[in-house]
């Protein structure tokens, strides 16, 4: 075998490679979860946070706008504090709601963000004070048959 | 009464034999890193073992990736349409391809076709004395014929994974999309939503060039360390085949442990 022949196959062999790594990078797999773009970090506490993950989505009016980033447990209001990144381009007033959410009925759970009216805007390591907790589906249907028995 | 102290000696002997050996391939690894610089020099000697390793796999790489996707998207299916979530065949397929079975089947392959031609050639020029040739000639037989095939093998298995992925995603889409008719977008956007590029494709081409490391230097420590003769070479080529599948086998549960934690 001819070394130019060599060199070709070599090169068609490297470029398809590499052609399979891209289809991999951004056909299959999205490649927003690198996350290069410039973001901020919020924090919500929270009653419960049921079944909410860390890298679950972080959604506003159904649109992907941040992610989690880390759940951690406070030990002096017994809540769990989620702290999440928002993308820059993405600023939301001060009275904004967080609440979890779950998509679909047994889907996996996010964040929603309800934006409120303010005029000053949530900032790097801002806490939304406004939130509400997970449904837990055990309370429902206890609550549920508490007061079906009071009746 | 000598049966114990027999067994005994036996297992005794067989442990040093074992540590002597990973002993001598730790060093050899050490050498051949060495002697990469002085290799690379002379790189169409590397591009001749891509093409050797690389280019020549490529077939059975693409058949069996094929035939990988298109079982999965069969079995998939079946599986899937029972709790009626058939929509989810492309999660399915895109998560076990590029998480496990890529990097698994594609290495094993690799071993079985590539590893096993390397350490037959290197045993050959060992036994027919040419390795010892080159070093009379001042021609380090290390950076010559060694350092140049296992860098082509390290840099061909994460290509050659990549592609067994990526024909298996394609066998899965034709089995699902086509022939049984899931929706396209479904397919491809509950994919996309559920692939991560750092936490499934990125630690799948790192698991593929662990595994091309670890078949690399398997397959050219056999070599360079065979009985010199017709039924060593042999022997070597057989260690090469079951060393690699079972380092990639029980590599590849290190690495997922670490990897994949089930945290999500």
């Amino acid at each position: 075998m001819s070394r130019t022949a060599l060199d070709l196959w070599v090169g068609f062999f490297v470029v398809i490679g590499a052609a399979a790594l891209l289809f991999l990078s951004f056909k299959v797999g999205s490649f927003s979860g690198f996350n290069s773009g410039p973001s901020y970090v919020l924090q919500a506490p929270f009653d419960n946070i049921g079944g909410l993950k860390v890298r679950a989505p972080v959604k506003s009016a159904g649109v992907v706008v941040g992610r989690v980033s880390e759940i951690s447990f406070d030990a002096e209001t017994y809540r769990a504090v989620v702290r999440f990144t928002v993308d820059a381009r993405y600023a939301f007033p001060r009275d904004t709601i967080a609440t979890i959410l779950t998509s679909g009925l047994l889907g996996e759970q996010y964040l929603g963000l309800d934006a409120g009216g303010d005029i000053d805007m949530l900032k790097d390591g801002d806490t939304v004070q406004m939130t509400q907790s997970a449904v837990v589906l055990e309370k429902l249907i206890g609550q549920f048959m508490f007061d079906k028995a009071a009746e | 009464m000598s049966a114990l102290p027999d067994i005994l000696r036996s297992i005794g002997a067989r442990t040093v034999e074992g540590i002597w050996r990973l002993g001598f391939a730790a060093r050899f690894f050490v050498l051949v890193l060495l002697y990469s610089g002085q290799s690379f020099r002379r790189l169409h000697l590397t591009i001749r073992e891509l093409y050797f390793s690389g280019v020549l796999s490529l077939l059975i790489i693409l058949v069996s990736g094929l035939f990988v996707g298109l079982v999965l998207g069969l079995q998939g299916y079946e599986t899937l349409q029972r709790f009626g979530s058939s929509d989810a065949l492309g999660v399915l397929v895109a998560l076990s391809l590029t998480r496990e079975l890529g990097p698994v089947v594609a290495g094993l392959l690799f071993a079985s076709r590539a590893g096993s031609a390397v350490t037959a050639e290197i045993g050959l020029m060992k036994t027919t004395e040419q390795l010892k040739a080159m070093d009379m000639m001042a021609v380090s037989p290390i950076a010559r014929v060694v350092a140049p095939r296992f860098w082509g093998g390290v840099l061909s298995m994460p290509l050659l994974a990549a592609l067994f992925t990526a024909m298996g995603i394609f066998g899965g889409w034709l089995i699902g999309v086509v022939f049984i008719g899931v929706d396209d977008g479904a397919f491809w956007s509950q994919m996309q939503a559920a692939v991560d590029f750092r936490y499934d494709v990125l630690n799948g081409v790192i698991k593929s060039v662990v595994f091309g490391i670890a078949v690399s230097l398997i397959a050219v420590f056999e070599g360079y360390d065979c009985t010199p003769t017709a039924e060593g070479v042999s022997r070597a080529i057989t260690r090469t085949v079951v060393s690699s599948a079972l380092a990639i086998l029980a590599l590849d549960f290190v690495l997922t442990s670490f990897m994949f934690r089930g945290q999500s």
